[in-house]
């Protein structure tokens, strides 16, 4: 009986908001989804989804029924366990990341030492959803489309993880829960690392991006020269899989920002009536907030070159950032010398 | 119970996973198992309570070195009918270093077993109250700065040497500058003509036949 209480039931209680948070991401993907298509149709001035249910709300349901009841293909010459277990790998290490994103305080279902490297670690193995796909395959275009990922993903890897360097730096904490802790300051918004760490939330916005392999750089999927990279020879189920992968991984991606940079949960305004909204509103919007900002990215900005992707990356990016990890490190260090001096 | 049923979850699926790496055919197989060997080798370092190692080691050996590894393994085209036919002829050379490696193995395990206090003797012993990350940080800046600093420096030579080996440069090699890309204006590279009709273009404007074309 004690070995039920001791060992049994936390691990029901795990298993249970594990199965709740996935219930509530899947329908929140589900929507976003839908947002992004309709943000996307609105700045091209069409309608967007609009059959399935009222406004089209259901288009993403009716989607999922529409992927699950066909029959999936696996090409004949295809490595068929590498080929099955791609999709699968891009789309439970996505979920993966959100153990231990925390939405308010104490909301996570792994508060853990260092969650941001957690988070840092999942995201640089979502490359190899990419990759396998793309040699398993055993076709051309795939195969094109895994080398360029390997090269982006890992490029840009290099930047967002001095960018968090920089933001770890001034929170003193590897803890996710403490970052936006040390982000709680008098003046609100203000006090949030956006503003003293500018050029770098910029920086991993658009790193962000290029991670996710959402367009400008969507390099790995470019229809109009490798028709849909990796993920050309899949379909049905599988193909429903990477979708998926792709979108709980801008998700996380957004989720990732808005804890770096927006605050987390903490309310702009830290007075009366914006103290009274629960911190997972907040969350929510400052993560949608950041979520549009992907979706009109995509609808205005054209596809970068692959060298101008990779000029970028290392030329422009990887020397701003880490000239910014010292100059962060430096002002933390002596900033004090300085502020005594003045006085 | 739970602890010792996941140790042996992780180490069996290590071993097993290490195995595969030399027994199965195909390389990017073997480099997959690879990888499946060092996410269960950090699965170990947060049991033993070392998180920060365990997830530096996901980091940089499977999301950036075994990437890379991948990377080449998947466009090399192996051929195992040659590679196999030269067995026999490294076999002593792979049982000479197989030896030497399972001596030392069993060296470092029997200092182990006799003297259980040898590890903690050479290495800083672990603060309470902070965590593994800080006290990785307090020793490792401190104590072992130089050990540190040499280490980047050769990773640096190593690098530079690495660019300084493949960097050629080719004259007839097309180059684009980037600011100069950016200067540019409409008025370097676009003439606006008024045409007059019947007449086509005079002899002064060489080149340059439409207004929109050249933008």
């Amino acid at each position: 009986m004690e070995f039920f209480w001791t060992t049994l039931w936390p691990l029901i209680v795990i298993l249970a908001q594990s199965v709740l948070l996935l219930v509530i991401l899947l329908v929140a993907i589900a929507y976003i989804l839908l947002a992004d298509r309709k943000i996307w149709a609105a700045v091209q001035m069409r309608r967007g989804p609009n059959v399935v249910g009222p406004f089209g709300l259901f288009q993403s349901f009716a989607d999922l029924l529409k992927f699950m009841v066909k029959e999936p293909v696996i090409p004949a010459g295809a490595n068929k366990g590498v080929f099955l277990l791609a999709p699968l790998i891009t789309c439970v290490l996505a979920l993966a990341a959100w153990a231990v994103i925390p939405v308010n305080v104490g909301w996570a279902i792994a508060e853990i030492n260092v969650g941001v490297l957690y988070i840092f670690a999942v995201s640089s193995l979502m490359v190899y959803g990419v990759i396998m796909a793309g040699w398993a395959s055993n076709s051309k275009y795939p195969f094109l489309a895994a080398l360029r990922s390997a090269a982006q993903m890992v490029s840009y890897e290099v930047s967002i993880g001095f960018v968090i360097i920089t933001v770890l730096l001034c929170a003193g904490s590897l803890n996710l829960t403490a970052i936006v802790e040390a982000q709680n300051g008098p003046y609100g918004i203000f006090s949030w690392y956006w503003l003293p760490l500018f050029p770098m939330f910029i920086v991993f916005f658009i790193s962000a991006l290029a991670e996710t392999n959402r367009p400008p750089f969507d390099l790995v999927e470019a229809e109009s020269e490798l028709v849909a990279g990796f993920m050309v020879e899949y379909g049905s189920s599988p193909y429903m899989m990477f979708m998926l992968g792709e979108y709980v991984a801008i998700a996380t991606m957004c989720a990732m920002g808005t804890i770096l940079f927006l605050g987390g949960w903490l309310p702009p305004v830290p007075y009366a009536p914006f103290t009274w909204v629960p911190g997972v509103i907040w969350f929510v919007l400052k993560a949608f907030f950041l979520f549009f900002g992907f979706a009109m990215v995509k609808a205005i900005v054209p596809r970068y070159r692959y060298d101008q992707l990779m000029r970028l990356g290392w030329k422009v990016f990887l020397p701003l950032s880490l000239a910014m990890v010292v100059i962060v490190a430096g002002v933390l260090q002596y900033g004090h010398l300085v502020t005594a001096a003045m006085k | 119970m739970i602890v010792a049923a996941f140790f042996y979850l992780f180490a069996g699926i290590l071993v097993a996973s290490a195995f595969m790496v030399i027994a199965s055919k195909n390389p990017v197989h073997s480099v997959l198992y690879l990888i499946l060997a060092f996410v269960n080798a950090s699965g170990l370092f947060v049991m033993m309570g070392a998180e920060f190692l365990a997830m530096i080691l996901v980091v940089v050996y499977v999301g950036a070195v075994a990437v890379l590894f991948l990377f080449v393994v998947m466009m090399l085209d192996v051929d195992f009918a040659e590679l196999k036919r030269g067995v026999l002829q490294y076999l002593p050379i792979g049982l000479l270093l197989g030896g030497i490696f399972l001596a030392e193995l069993l060296l470092v395990v029997g200092a182990w077993v006799i003297g259980p206090g040898v590890p903690q003797a050479i290495t800083a012993p672990i603060p309470a109250g902070i965590t593994n990350t800080e006290a990785i940080g307090l020793v490792l800046y401190t104590r072992y700065v130089f050990f540190f600093q040499i280490s980047g420096m050769i990773l640096l030579v190593a690098m530079i040497g690495a660019i300084v080996l493949t960097l050629r440069h080719k004259e007839r090699v097309k180059r684009q500058d980037i600011s100069i890309q950016n200067a540019r204006t409409p008025e370097m590279s676009m003439q606006v003509v008024k045409v007059r009709q019947g007449q086509g273009l005079g002899s002064n404007t060489a080149g340059g036949t439409g207004t929109g074309s050249a933008s």
